[in-house]
């Protein structure tokens, strides 16, 4: 059965070490071809076709294609589309495709694994006939393409021998290597590049404009723009005797000439400016770079500066503009980052980009620049003939290289996703730039889910505890269908030592690990998707709609199966006994946070749900005593609610979310079952339980927060979370409420994400959640939207013994791979959220010019960052440089007898801008405090005549600046309380 | 899950086996002249060499009139590893390692035979390339029934760890260096096929009770295929004519 053949192969590593390993070779690996009668295959096994039709038009018999690795590296857009068939994967090449570049490697196995797409994978490293030793002083790419070589024309002669028919495929060899090609056609082996290939390929269109565009090397310098890279073996000893350091590229979002370096031995992040500095670098790029001295440090220039409009062709523009603008002046040390520049690039993060063209001005042409959707990446330059169509439509492209002599890296066209402004395309947009699955559920995963008719099996009933009797009650926010916890309470009898009265409380969680078994097809799509995403208009299921928002959901009136956890509470809120089971309950009624405040409120309701309410409430508002007490942080963020056209599906109007007692009743409650879950959890699965931790942030992140409250008049202290909370409800200005909220959005920004972990990575202490204050805490009560929760059913669970566990449940490092995709999807479905919010505001304004008061959130530069409570929107508002001086130190700007600092109070103006498509913005337009020749004025006002005039009197007098400050100081101030 | 792929998507292993596939055992007995029985064998690039002296009368302090004291040593060359080891024997693994081989051969030899004696097995691993206990095991059994030591089975070892193809469990026999490093649970069998009994059991990692059968039964399925292996050797050992005193250069 198996040959008795062994090979070495050595491998030196570190400190020369020599590494012997066993390489069998097989005689019983086949050849996946139904026109080959020698391998044994079973039916089963044929992947290639007998006859191969041929698609092209350079080779008009049937044949089969054979990929080399740069193939596959570089043209997996092109092997993705359908045209190519019957093509023979070599393993050599699978392994160097996986070496280089794992996403890549990922997408072919999707190809091969397609039956239709008729990939056949030859493992020719294990075939006895195809393996290939390296020659002493070979290199290891030359092995390679002797082995893709050699595995070529055993093919060609196994397919030959085999048919005596005369009738048999040929093997045809693409690859982009000039040099294999020559060697191949030496040896006789049929061989091809892919663009001579594609090119002449019928019957589909579209297929040439995904070809990528070829490589030019590194070393060829002929109208080079940028300093070469360094090699890869210049770049790992410049890291390994400390000259150059590496790390991940983050591109800024206000100014494309910039970017910043996180490295490990810097305490700040390395700063790089400018197309040379940043040198060909795209955001999340793992980079090597080379740090400048002490005297070359600077400070980020803090301006907004936008790629032009029009297309420049291949040149650098001037950048001193910005490199002057950024020189330290006489600013403290402490602003001073380290800078440097990009030296080469260790690894490409690329992945495809969503965006739109910007067809060039000459028709016929048909190269054309591709604006990202994301800022922080740069244009495209990509070639396509189908301009026409594509440029009123969102596209998808695909980056290929960045040669020294272009200015905007290549790329290639992938896909369309439908109509600019189309609100489908948009939301495919927002779906795909932030990697959210949304693909219909699979036949596989549908397949998991119970029949529609599904009713409770009458064993099930017998095996939990039946709280159908129990008056249980479910209250969340209008309009929610997937409805994942219910409440209850009721007296009972006894007293507690001092006296106090008791309470029985519960918390029932719908129970979706009944439906949702581990290891299903339904379990991992779940686990892949991590959340369902809410857009503003649509909502992205992580669970199939039958389980989300009837099955699971917790609806009145309905018999549903649950998991509860039940306390004894005693009057003052204090827990006395907690206990978990699975149950069947029927909710007594579904609410609405209003709903329940109107029935709390009602007097003259005295039914059994209004009596249960009212308890809940009381004890809630002890609970939360309690837990700020303890130094539990109340944040704030904007948010806010769209009403939605019923039929366009068009906001048509925004308004704060309002809170209500009942939200905070609820929320309690679900905190406390979090925390006694997550005790329970802790106890019982040191090394595996799943738990949610909020670490807490780093003094540094507080150092502009700090300042800006100063100018206010405020001292916060941030030493712990108890300060911090208590020092934020002292901020308070009176005459305007707005303000304390306003620290608290900005306190929000400074905190760290809170994250899940797996117990057994961490040691205790750093399980604490900064922002609650609670030693422990974790996600147990939506599982019908969050795959944390559904992990966290499972092992409670197994705990109390309703369950039994499974090998991948208790697995420390599965259990921290799954949190680390659960923490991504996390973010990523937040962010996701956020633009659908972004883009409905947008498309709210379409029509509409509003003036509305804002507040400064943060002073740049060039510009301030506004917000605007009532619509939760947030964006730059640019100030000229003629008119306003900006005050490094303290971060205020000036204009004559206006100082305008963080946390003040503004008028400003709206409007849609709707010039760039791409980035349809908000502008906004001072309107109060009145700038002269700046502000908007409104048209009834009569002030223009006044403001011109005075513009001018400004524009003389630029000298005069720093004096009227310190005047306009105090006024300021008088104007404030 | 441990890190890399320990089975490709065509179900070969990384040094191109199936997982149901030993690696290649090559052995020879009566390779040394001195003791009272040798043996040499390889598995894949894990090679070991056994001695064996004795019956003989045991010292006075481990004399027992129960039956034969099995007396083991193991000891890995200073050049068995990639990096050199400092101690071949008497550190702790070692230690461990020699007491596990005398629970495993203990139950192979008819102990009971031999009271008031003592049985000395020598094991040298001169190259590990993993599973080293288990080709000693499988040596050290050889080295009996060269030296005429009465047995009332082969003693086969064998180790099995787990792997996933596509996401289905699936258990791989005869342990590898490069699988064992992998990180997965090492299962470690040393049986005496012929009876179904099972000597010694010895498990690295944790591993899921589901799991467990699976990867136990592929073992003891190891643990059999080296017993048919090991009888041949034995047979046409002694078909070559056992009267020959051929010393072999290794």
């Amino acid at each position: 059965m198996w040959t008795t053949k062994t090979f070495l192969t050595k491998t030196k590593r570190g400190n020369i070490l020599k590494i012997v390993r066993e390489h069998y070779l097989r005689d019983d690996l086949l050849c996946g071809s139904s026109a080959c009668n020698i391998c044994p295959h079973k039916d089963e096994e044929y992947v290639l076709d007998s006859k191969p039709d041929s698609v092209c038009a350079l080779f008009d018999y049937p044949h089969y294609l054979l990929l080399d690795t740069n193939v596959v590296l570089h043209q997996i857009d092109v092997l993705e589309e359908d045209a190519l068939k019957n093509v023979i994967m070599l393993q050599t090449v699978l392994e160097e495709v996986k070496h280089q570049n794992t996403a890549i490697f990922q997408r072919i196995l999707e190809v091969i694994n397609n039956k239709k797409r008729k990939f056949y994978s030859f493992v020719n490293e294990h075939h006895k006939d195809t393996y290939v030793e390296r020659n002493p002083g070979e290199k290891q790419n030359d092995r390679n393409d002797r082995a893709i070589r050699k595995a070529a024309s055993w093919y060609a002669l196994h397919l030959s021998v085999n048919n005596v028919a005369g009738q048999f495929p040929q093997i045809v060899l693409l690859t982009d290597d000039e040099n294999n090609r020559k060697i191949a056609q030496e040896e006789g082996i049929v061989c091809c590049s892919v663009k001579d290939y594609i090119e002449n390929v019928n019957g589909f269109v579209g297929l040439i404009d995904k070809l990528s565009k070829n490589v030019i090397p590194e070393t060829c310098s002929k109208d080079a723009l940028y300093p070469a890279h360094f090699t890869p073996t210049q770049i790992h000893t410049g890291i390994r005797n400390g000259k150059l350091y590496q790390g991940t590229f983050h591109a800024s979002r206000d100014n494309f000439l910039e970017g910043t370096v996180s490295v490990n031995r810097f305490e700040k992040p390395i700063l790089l400016q400018g197309h040379i500095g940043i040198n060909r670098a795209v955001d999340g790029d793992l980079v090597a770079i080379e740090v400048f001295p002490e005297e070359e440090w600077r400070k980020p220039s803090d301006i907004v500066l936008e790629d032009k409009a029009d297309d420049p062709g291949d040149l650098l523009e001037e950048e001193s503009a910005l490199l002057s603008s950024a020189k330290p002046l006489d600013s403290s040390k402490d602003e001073i980052t380290p800078t440097g520049k990009v030296v080469g690039i260790i690894r490409r993060k690329w992945r495809q980009y969503c965006g739109i063209l910007m067809p060039s001005k000459f028709p016929g042409a048909t190269r054309h620049l591709f604006t990202p959707a994301e800022k922080r990446i740069p244009r495209v330059r990509i070639e396509t003939r189908q301009s026409d169509v594509l440029a009123s439509q969102r596209i998808l492209v695909a980056l290929d290289s960045w040669p020294r002599n272009s200015r905007y890296p290549l790329g290639h066209f992938v896909r369309a996703l439908g109509p600019i402004g189309d609100k489908d395309a948009e939301n495919e947009v927002i779906l795909l730039e932030h990697d959210v699955p949304h693909a219909r559920f699979s036949e596989a995963v549908l397949a998991c889910l119970p029949p529609n008719d599904w009713t409770i099996p009458e064993e099930e009933i017998k095996k939990r505890v039946d709280l159908r009797s129990i008056c249980i009650c479910s209250v969340d926010p209008p309009g929610c269908t997937d409805i994942d916890d219910a409440l209850h309470a009721r007296p009972i009898d006894g007293v507690t030592a001092d006296g106090l009265k008791k309470y029985e409380v519960g918390v029932h969680i719908a129970d979706v690990t009944y439906f949702v078994r581990p290891n299903t097809a339904l379990d991992k799509e779940a686990a892949s998707r991590s959340t369902t995403v809410y857009l503003v208009d649509r909502r992205i299921d992580m669970v199939p709609d039958l389980l989300s928002s009837n099955l699971c959901s917790l609806r009145g009136g309905e018999e549903r199966l649950a998991f509860s956890c039940v306390w004894e509470i005693d009057e003052n809120a204090n827990v006395l006994s907690t206990k978990f089971h699975k149950s069947v309950i029927k909710s007594a009624a579904a609410m609405t946070y209003e709903e329940a405040q109107i029935t709390i409120d009602n007097s003259s309701r005295k039914d059994e749900i209004a009596r249960s309410l009212r308890t809940l409430n009381a004890l809630a508002k002890k609970l939360k005593q309690k837990r700020l007490d303890n130094g539990a942080l109340l944040l704030a963020s904007p948010e806010i609610r769209f009403q939605v056209d019923s039929e366009t599906h068009d906001p048509v109007e925004v308004q704060a979310k309002k809170i209500m007692d009942t939200n905070s009743m609820v929320e309690e409650f679900m905190l406390l079952a979090n925390v006694s879950v997550a005790e329970k959890l802790a106890e019982e699965f040191p090394q595996c339980a799943l738990l949610r931790r909020h670490p807490s942030p780093p003094p540094a992140n507080f150092t502009t927060f700090l300042k800006a409250t100063r100018q206010q008049g405020f001292e916060i202290d941030v030493s712990t979370n108890k300060s911090f909370s208590k020092s934020l409800d002292e901020a308070v200005l009176p005459g305007r409420p707005f303000f304390n909220t306003m620290l608290r959005i900005m306190a929000t920004r400074c905190m760290q994400q809170a994250v899940y972990f797996s117990s057994g990575t961490l040691s205790h202490p750093d399980y604490y959640h900064y922002g609650l204050a609670c030693p422990i805490y974790t996600h147990f009560t939506s599982p019908i939207r969050r795959y944390a929760d559904v992990i966290v059913h499972r092992l409670l669970a197994a705990c109390i013994g309703e369950d039994v566990t499974h090998a991948s449940l208790l697995d420390t490092k599965q259990a921290d791979s799954i949190c680390d995709n659960l923490n991504y999807r996390h973010r990523q479905a937040q962010y996701a959220g956020r633009a659908s919010v972004a883009l409905n505001t947008h498309i709210l304004f379409k029509n509409r010019i509003e003036i509305e008061s804002a507040v400064v959130l943060s002073v740049k530069r060039n510009a301030l960052q506004v917000l605007i409570p009532k619509y939760g929107l947030e964006g730059p508002l640019y100030l000229p440089s003629d008119k306003f001086t900006y005050n490094e130190e303290e971060h205020y700007q000036i204009c004559s007898d206006v100082t305008l600092k963080t946390f003040d109070e503004l008028t400003v103006r709206l409007t849609l801008d709707s010039t760039n498509l791409q980035h349809r913005k908000l502008v906004f337009q001072l309107v109060k405090p009145h700038v002269p020749g700046f502000s908007y004025v409104p048209e009834d006002s009569g002030m223009e005549v006044e403001s011109v005039a005075s513009a001018e009197e400004v524009k003389e007098t630029p000298i005069k600046k720093r004096k009227e400050t310190k005047q306009s100081k105090p006024k300021k101030k008088s104007k404030n309380q | 899950m441990p890190g890399p792929d320990l089975l490709s998507s065509q179900g070969l292993r990384l040094d191109g086996r199936r997982p149901n596939e030993l690696r290649r055992i090559r052995c020879k007995l009566g390779v040394f002249t001195q003791p009272d029985g040798s043996a040499y064998l390889e598995q894949g690039n894990t090679k070991v060499l056994a001695a064996v002296y004795g019956p003989h009368q045991a010292s006075k302090s481990k004399s027992t009139t129960e039956g034969v004291v099995v007396n083991c040593q193991y000891s890995m060359a200073t050049f068995s590893t990639g990096e050199r080891k400092n101690r071949p024997r008497g550190d702790r693994k070692s230690q461990e390692m020699s007491l596990h081989l005398r629970q495993a051969l203990t139950a192979a030899i008819k102990t009971e035979l031999y009271p008031r004696s003592q049985i000395d097995i020598y094991v040298e691993v001169l190259q590990a390339d993993g599973g080293a206990y288990c080709a000693g095991v499988n040596a050290a059994s050889l080295a009996l029934i060269d030296a005429g030591i009465p047995l009332r089975a082969y003693a086969c070892a064998c180790s099995a760890s787990m792997a996933w193809r596509n996401g289905e469990p699936e258990p791989l026999l005869d342990v590898g260096h490069v699988e064992e490093a992998a990180g997965g649970v090492v299962l470690t069998v040393a049986s005496l096929p012929n009876t179904g009994s099972i000597a010694l059991l010895e498990m690295s990692h944790r591993l899921h009770m589901d799991y467990f059968k699976v990867v136990l039964s592929r073992a003891m399925q190891g643990c059999r295929d080296i017993e048919i292996i090991l009888d041949k050797a034995v047979r046409d050992h002694l078909a070559e004519g056992w009267t020959k005193q051929d010393v072999v250069t290794i």
